[in-house]
């Protein structure tokens, strides 16, 4: 077992307990923490098929910023962890079925000739994959690539205008734009007044 | 108009920010004015109010005649006086306790007293080790007295033609 | 000595990979973590100093032991659980946070081949790993069970994903110019003397990445996730000993990366600004210290290591809701525009730093 082989099976141990892990925990937090943590060792996995860009990605987006504000919600709800527990059995038929179907796709895309293809060779060491991965993203499939950025945008500019709301305008907020602009003049005034006489 | 284009250009010059760090830049570089404690001390006043003393006439005499007036002034109640006729017939403690734990070091005490007999010492350096050690009985007060009268003397005098 | 080097080579290959990697790890760390140490000593000296006082000057010669002590007597402290925290949580959380903040420093060249590991995308490593620091004062303030601790992780939450971006966009501008994700790379292309170093044309970036940088350190003046008029002292309220020293470590040690990055990216590095000066290289003795290494590296960090320490002497805390604004609605403009302009500059073949 060379060097390589021997980490592959650490990161890929602890992937798949942490993956289990995920769907076993009762604490939503704690399942969160383990969905990190299966992320992080894939991450590391990619990162051993020479893919370091991808793997970077990974941690940097789904583990640096999605998850973050997923515990942030998980958090912030305060989950009652009781009621979730209910109807296991209920659930577990169609549960079941979306499993099988998912492991049967698995199989056939693995099973399919895409992936029946010699081992490559190891690229030298001065190679770099983000270059490579920003030149054909950018000559061949940049079209798609515009299209999945204006599709984007269109779903951020959609989810704040759904959430986005009017409030009531006797709220009072912090304009902080006008706060910062303020000056002494705004708030004091200094009047020139005589003195009045001693009664 | 002028005033936005002004203010434009000082956000982005973070002059005010700048303005902030040259100043405790400067102070950076200034004098430091720390006293080191143990080793420099800062003068302090003769009419400082630290520990307490009972103090004594010069011919061994306790000054004290237990007229209560320190109990009745002291805002905090850390006073406490009982007494009795001796058999000389003067009025004498029995009891003369100081908690000084309750003491604020208001120096009322030392202003009521008709006789100088309570008074307030320059010493603050002292520490209580065990429990109980901060009730300072008439004793223990006396003693007190008696080891800086040559102090107290000195710093009474000192302070005598503003009283 | 024979002995041992045949004991060396009996030992299967992983093992020995594993071992000298190990042996460079602690060569990285171990200054680090003094380096740590004696930056709360400076931080205690330099703000006292500016307070007009003198900072701690009393456990050994001029204070120089205090950190030591300090270290010991967070060592011999108990460490308290709170009720009805979730104690694994509660003890992994300073080790969430110390992990990361110790693990960008493989990829941190200190001088031109001085580096644990040469990753290509060093640049996006660093970004990557640093965004993992927050997850350990997230969890620290969920798992102590207390108000304070857990406004204090929801305050850092929202301000560490705001102020990723600001940096991300400072650090895509480095990249343009450097035409590389290495950090060596990045700054054998400001070889050339002083006035090829990136802080010129890319001022505008160098600022934001500052700024962002001492958000992302929660440092003051950006400090809500502390703020110890407010909430305590946020997330590590309920930790004490060596729990609490971790999340300290943690802080500092994000610090020192970030100031050594700024020099890295913006100020060339290990290059000597005398790098053209040929009559200064040929003397003797001192020519050495006029050459590109190590030291200069060093110098070029401590400026922004005592920026630091000025800014927390001399600025008030943000309010919550300021911090927000400066991140989205300020730095991220900025970093754009600067981008564009230099897409164009790029574009047009017009490039000032090379």
């Amino acid at each position: 077992m060379t060097f390589e082989q021997f980490i592959f099976y650490i990161f890929a141990t602890v992937t798949i307990v942490s993956a289990i892990g995920v769907v076993t925990m009762r604490n939503p937090v704690y399942a969160a923490l383990f969905l990190i943590l299966a992320f992080f060792t894939s991450a590391a996995t990619w990162i051993l098929l020479e893919a370091e860009f991808l793997g970077v990605v990974l941690v940097l987006v789904y583990v640096g910023a999605v998850m973050v504000l997923f515990l942030f919600v998980i958090m912030m709800l305060d989950i009652n962890i009781d009621p979730l527990r209910e109807g296991f059995i209920r659930y577990l038929p169609v549960g079941i079925l979306v499993a099988v179907i998912v492991a049967a796709e698995i199989i056939i895309v693995l099973s399919s000739d895409t992936f029946n293809m010699a081992i490559p060779d190891p690229m030298p060491l001065s190679y770099s994959n983000t270059k490579a991965l920003g030149e054909i993203l950018y000559t061949e499939y940049v079209y798609p690539f515009e299209l999945a950025a204006v599709i984007l945008v269109v779903a951020i500019i959609a989810a704040i205008s759904l959430t986005m709301r009017k409030r009531n305008d006797k709220t009072k907020r912090q304009n902080i734009s006008e706060q910062v602009r303020v000056k002494s003049k705004d708030r004091l005034r200094i009047i020139n007044m005589k003195s009045e006489e001693k009664q | 108009m002028m005033s936005s284009i002004k203010h434009f250009v000082k956000t982005f010059t973070l002059f005010e920010l700048l303005q902030g760090l040259s100043v405790t830049g400067k102070y950076f570089f200034a004098k430091k004015i720390t006293i080191q404690y143990p080793e420099q001390k800062t003068p302090i006043s003769p009419r400082f109010r630290g520990h307490h003393a009972l103090r004594r006439y010069p011919n061994g005499e306790e000054r004290c005649i237990a007229c209560k007036l320190c109990e009745a002034v002291c805002p905090a109640l850390a006073i406490d006086i009982e007494l009795e006729e001796r058999a000389d017939g003067t009025r004498r403690t029995t009891k003369y306790n100081i908690d000084m734990f309750k003491c604020i070091y208001c120096g009322f005490c030392e202003e009521a007293c008709p006789v100088d007999a309570i008074v307030e010492t320059q010493i603050f350096e002292y520490h209580f080790e065990e429990r109980g050690e901060h009730l300072m009985t008439k004793e223990k007060l006396l003693a007190f007295g008696d080891k800086h009268e040559l102090d107290i003397a000195k710093h009474r005098a000192a302070d005598a033609p503003y009283r | 000595m024979d002995s041992l080097i045949a004991i060396w080579d009996g030992l299967p290959e992983a093992l020995q990979t594993v071992i000298v990697i190990l042996l460079k790890i602690v060569a990285i760390l171990l200054p680090l973590i003094l380096a740590v140490a004696y930056t709360t000593f400076a931080e205690r000296k330099v703000i006292g100093y500016m307070q007009v006082r003198c900072g701690p000057n009393r456990v050994g010669p001029k204070g120089w032991l205090q950190p030591i002590a300090d270290v010991v007597k967070l060592m011999f402290k108990e460490i308290i659980t709170p009720t009805e925290s979730s104690k694994a949580v509660f003890f992994i959380a300073p080790i969430l946070a110390l992990a990361p903040a110790l693990v960008v420093w493989s990829v941190i060249p200190f001088f031109d081949g001085g580096v644990l590991a040469n990753v290509n995308a060093g640049l996006l490593f660093v970004l990557g790993i640093t965004s993992l620091d927050v997850f350990g004062i997230i969890l620290a303030g969920w798992a102590s069970n207390s108000k304070y601790a857990i406004l204090s992780s929801m305050r850092i939450g929202a301000q560490m994903v705001a102020y990723e971006i600001a940096m991300g966009f400072a650090l895509v501008g480095v990249l343009m110019a450097a035409g590389s994700l290495n950090l060596s790379d990045i700054v054998n292309a400001q070889s050339g003397g002083i006035q090829h170093w990136f802080m010129w044309p890319l001022f505008g970036l160098l600022v934001v990445y500052f700024i962002s940088g001492v958000a992302e350190t929660n440092r003051a003046p950006f400090d809500v996730a502390e703020g110890e008029s407010e909430i305590v002292a946020g997330f590590h309220v309920e930790y004490s000993g060596m729990a609490f020293a971790l999340f300290f470590l943690a802080e500092y040690a994000s610090m020192l990366l970030i100031s050594v990055l700024t020099a890295l990216l913006f100020l060339g590095g290990w290059l000597s600004p005398f790098e053209n000066f040929e009559s200064l290289l040929a003397i003797p003795v001192i020519g050495a210290f006029f050459d590109s290494g190590f030291h200069w590296l060093i110098f070029k960090s401590l400026i922004f290591l005592f920026l630091y320490l000025w800014f927390r002497a001399t600025f008030p805390r943000y309010r919550y809701d300021q911090i927000m604004r400066l991140g989205w609605k300020i730095l991220i403009p900025v970093t754009l525009i600067w981008i564009f302009g230099e897409g164009i500059a790029i574009g047009l073949g017009w490039e000032p730093w090379k």
